[in-house]
């Protein structure tokens, strides 16, 4: 894989700077924008819907949603996924829930209330009009999802129960178990096969987009690799749509699946979609800590947790004794002590940051000693164990089965670890990337969390984008392109296809002496260490000196056995691994040109004398979008400028 | 920490149309931490910087959730731990010097893809054929008029947790999909926005159940068994139920239809 960006001692900032952006924003209130873009939206005569065809990449909440959405409308929908059903999204995984402004606990929420939950859990680095849509919609969602039969948890008169998640002082959150990922995807998954069966949908499982294909300045179709027979393809339709997550895996160990990659965005962004914020990425404080060497992904413990344990650390340094033996009056409830007002349901940033320098100080449990105990003894015996059970009892036995330790008598061990990325391909207002006709949703996109997404606000946003907000901005789209109809044989499918057997080609000639995944977890590691919880000028230049070497070696170095030509599974890595390499540099670019520290992104340099995030709001309230431009060429940063008209600008507080 | 070694006698078969053989690999240096698919990602790595082809099994989430993964350990689907997928089944649940024999589900419905790696395509048209409520979006009333009680909502819960990894069909001796079909069927059914189409998706489910070659249930409970989400039998006895009380039932279609 030839070098995209050029080494950093050219640059300290790897940037050259362009204009701003324009996102489109409607105008009016914010309480109106919605209403007046939809009513400003052209549409597409239902008799002529079924004349469009349209690409969807992906079958998560966002994907499924939209992919049967749009097949009820009408269009003729490609569907694909490189898992082998639909219904293995990553999505199955979430675990904690569903946030929604229905007020349904009469403790005071309302829409207002969770645009500005969003928006300052974000720290001011979101786009309001985009987070109050999502507000608005969030009560459909809940909606549309008890219609399809999602079994959502109840209360005994048959009402739907709520829960708490960090950085919202209501209960808002809806929930099914711990699988409310699985069982939201599984309304969506059952209402894309009903489309399937009706002839409506074409779903291509095992099957992974590997290009983008442009054609006058327009997306009109992408180039895919069948996983099982190696065969290269080209699609043409009228527009394409992204819904292929994030890009947490960069890191190797995460809580993402193991197949969750970045390679469908990436190559997007190499044919022109700028690619938003790459160093806002997501550190989830409850996750189950490293246990070896071999160990190949990271397990979350759902953030719901934190309604019930507390979580504490010995108040003195290296002390060796077991939980049970170390009294109240020496363990340091330092989430409570430090922030009174949320105390252990403080944003995910906050308490992974804390967590960190509790371990840094010496104060961390477990081998290794980066951990920190989550107890809920003060539940079990407020609440009773079944109660605690029923909230948790899958989450519980999924910690005994990994640890082998029982958690309902000895407290969870956790450590943060990374687990979402708010970065992502940069979109306008209508989810319209910066290419004419490919439109990008759910996690993939850039736009609603900020610096820092608040829990359960990722199914909302996968859900909102797919199932409210594409199906229509697309007939926007639609019925204003009035471009010729364009078949696979274009040459610009040729070229594209042709690039791609190439790349294939090369790779299946490696015959080096390290396995891809071998790279992929030194590359993690670089990244985790220097562009992970807390960032530096020094560290992030580090990164940019390393990861350059390590790319090199790849090329020359990486042994991937076997053909092209059938099911291989170290050569879909490799080409995941080579774009992981390149958004591993852009990720170190952007966080070095951040010189303020907001959310998840915190650059050790700018922190108050409590140790909190620093924002920089005169320079720096923008979101950073990078446009490719070629191989070895540096990248240029776009700004689009972020206003705040109805949360004012402040420094979070949690207090 | 224990280490251990084992020795792994795995299904190689390179693709559907090509016959397929058991090949004997040594696991050494297993760590009793380690889970089940990590073992064999090392076994792999060997593998491959030893001029071998790594072994293919699905997985994804390695979190007990998306059903991707699963193949038969000695005979059992996921292995021998109850209620345990088998990425997430530990390696401390074996002894040292262990012999395994690991080999695909093995179901007429379910062909090998690679190795251990199997299409379960038949359980999507399954699901498409009737597994659903037709709810158009954007159709929906408040989520609060639809009231469901509690242990209905529990019910419908437990059956919802299928993961539709296969294990039951391959541990079935008949290749039956009953256990599948049982727990959409059951998830569905006992929830008030499932009735309309209650009758309809029995029918149309078990039609395609047998239209993809699965297997007749005979209750031997083998699949009651190895599901890595406990879903029980009972639901196939509702499902049944279910069936003939829609056989019987079965409405004559509507002679006028349109939109008018
Ligand atoms: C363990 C865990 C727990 C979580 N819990 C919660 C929670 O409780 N609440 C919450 O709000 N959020 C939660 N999240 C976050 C949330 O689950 C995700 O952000 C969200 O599900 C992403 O959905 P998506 O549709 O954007 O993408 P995904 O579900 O990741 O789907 C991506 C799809 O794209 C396909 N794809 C990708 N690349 C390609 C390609 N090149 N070619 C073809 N297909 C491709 C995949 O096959 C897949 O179908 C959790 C995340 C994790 C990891
Ligand atoms: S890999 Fe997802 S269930 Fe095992």
């Amino acid at each position: 894989m030839p070098l995209d960006f050029p080494t950093p001692s050219s640059s300290s900032t790897g940037s050259s700077t362009s204009g701003t952006l324009d996102a489109r924003i409607p105008d009016g209130p914010i309480e109106k924008k919605w209403d007046t873009r939809r009513f400003e939206m052209k549409v597409v005569n239902p008799a002529n819907k079924r004349k469009y065809s349209v690409i969807v990449v992906g079958s998560g909440l966002a994907g499924a949603s939209a992919a049967a959405s749009m097949a009820e409308l009408g269009y003729d929908v490609h569907c694909f996924c490189f898992q082998d059903s639909p219904r293995r999204a990553h999505s199955i995984a979430a675990q904690g829930g569903i946030n929604a402004a229905k007020n349904y606990q009469n403790d005071g929420d309302s829409v207002w209330r969770l645009f500005y939950d969003t928006v300052k859990g974000g720290d001011y680095r979101a786009r309001e009009a985009n987070v109050y849509r999502l507000a608005q919609i969030s009560v459909n969602i809940i909606d549309q999802c008890v219609a399809q039969g999602v079994p959502f948890a109840r209360e005994y008169g048959g009402t739907l129960s709520n829960r708490s998640f960090g950085g919202a002082q209501v209960s808002r959150t809806f929930y099914a178990r711990g699988q409310t990922g699985q069982q939201l995807l599984l309304g969506a998954y059952q209402a894309l096969e009903r489309q399937i069966g009706a002839g409506k949908v074409k779903m291509y499982p095992r099957t992974e987009m590997l290009d983008l294909v442009v054609v006058d300045g327009r997306a009109r179709g992408i180039i895919t690799r069948n996983l099982v027979t190696g065969k290269t393809e080209a699609h043409a339709a009228d527009a394409v749509v992204l819904g292929t997550g994030g890009y947490g895996n960069v890191f190797h160990l995460s809580t993402n699946a193991k197949g969750s990659n970045a390679t469908a965005s990436w190559r997007a962004h190499k044919r022109g979609a700028y690619f938003a914020n790459p160093c806002f990425t997501q550190i989830h404080p409850t996750c189950i800590p490293v246990a070896g060497d071999y160990q190949s992904k990271l397990t979350l413990m759902s953030e719901s947790l934190r309604n019930d344990g507390r979580i504490w650390v010995p108040s003195k340094k290296g002390d060796p004794r077991s939980p049970s033996q170390i009294p109240e009056s020496e363990r340091d409830y330092y989430l409570e002590r430090r922030y009174p007002a949320f105390g252990n349901l403080v944003p995910r940033d906050v308490a992974s940051r804390a967590a960190k320098l509790v371990c840094d100080e010496g104060r961390g449990v477990g081998p290794g000693g980066r951990g920190v105990y989550l107890d809920f003894a003060d539940s079990i015996g407020r609440l009773g164990e079944n109660v605690i059970r029923e909230r948790y009892g899958n989450l519980f036995d999924m910690y005994a089965r990994i640890t082998g330790e029982n958690p309902y008598k000895v407290p969870m061990r956790i450590y943060p670890a990374i687990h979402y990325t708010m970065g992502g391909l940069w979109v306008d207002y209508d989810l319209m990337s910066t290419i004419p006709g490919m439109f990008v949703m759910g996690e993939a996109n850039f736009s609603d969390h900020g610096a820092n997404r608040l829990g359960a606000s990722a199914l909302m946003q996968g859900l909102a984008d797919g199932y409210f907000i594409l199906p229509y901005t697309i007939g926007n789209y639609l019925a204003q392109s009035k471009g010729p109809k364009i078949e696979a044989s274009h040459s610009a499918f040729q070229d594209a296809l042709k690039g791609v057997k190439l790349a294939t080609a090369k790779f299946v000639s490696s015959r080096g002496k390290r396995t891809v995944d071998s790279f992929h977890r030194e590359l993690g590691k670089i990244v985790w260490e220097k562009c992970g919880m807390a960032r530096s000028r020094t560290g992030l230049e580090e990164a940019l000196a390393r990861i350059p070497e390590l790319r090199e070696e790849f090329n020359s170095n990486v042994m991937i056995p076997g053909s092209g030509e059938e099911m291989n599974r170290e050569l879909e890595k490799a080409g995941r691994v080579a774009d992981f390499f390149e958004l591993a540099e852009l990720m170190c670019f952007d966080a070095l040109q951040r010189n303020e520290s907001c959310g998840g992104h915190f650059r050790e340099e700018f922190q108050t004398p409590e140790g909190e995030a620093l924002r920089d709001d005169e320079a720096f309230c923008y979101a950073a979008a990078w446009e490719y431009k070629g191989q070895n060429e540096r990248q240029t940063l776009h700004r689009e400028a972020l206003s705040f008209d109805n949360v004012h600008l402040t420094q979070r507080s949690y207090k | 920490m224990r280490t251990f070694s084992l020795t792994l006698n795995v299904w190689r078969q390179k693709s559907a149309s090509e016959p397929g053989k058991f090949v004997t690999y040594k696991a050494p240096n297993v760590s009793e931490h380690m889970s089940f698919l990590e073992m064999l990602d090392v076994v792999n790595d060997d593998l491959i910087l030893t001029g071998g082809e790594p072994i293919v099994f699905d997985h994804d989430c390695r979190e007990g959730i998306c059903g991707s993964c699963g193949f038969m350990i000695n005979g059992i689907a996921h292995g021998p731990n109850r209620a345990t997928t088998v990425c997430q089944l530990h390696m401390r649940s074996f002894k040292d010097g262990e012999e395994l024999w690991l080999e695909p589900w093995r179901s007429a419905a379910f062909p090998v893809v690679k190795d251990l790696a199997v299409d379960r395509s038949a359980f999507d048209r399954v699901i498409a054929a009737g597994g659903f409520v037709t709810a158009p979006t954007g159709s929906a009333v408040d989520g609060n008029a639809i009231l469901v009680p509690k242990p209905d909502a529990d019910l419908a819960m437990d059956a919802a947790a299928c993961i539709g990894c296969g294990a039951c069909v391959a541990s079935c001796p008949n290749g039956s999909a009953a256990l599948f079909s049982a727990a959409k069927i059951g998830h569905l059914g006992f929830l008030p926005q499932g009735q309309p189409e209650r009758d309809n998706r029995v029918l149309a489910m078990v039609e395609q159940v047998t239209l993809e070659g699965f297997g007749h249930c005979t209750s031997t409970g083998e699949c009651e068994a190895v599901c890595p989400k406990g879903i029980q039998i009972s639901y196939i006895a509702r499902m049944n139920r279910d069936y003939l009380k829609a056989s019987i039932a079965k409405r004559p279609e509507a002679s006028v239809g349109g939109s008018g």
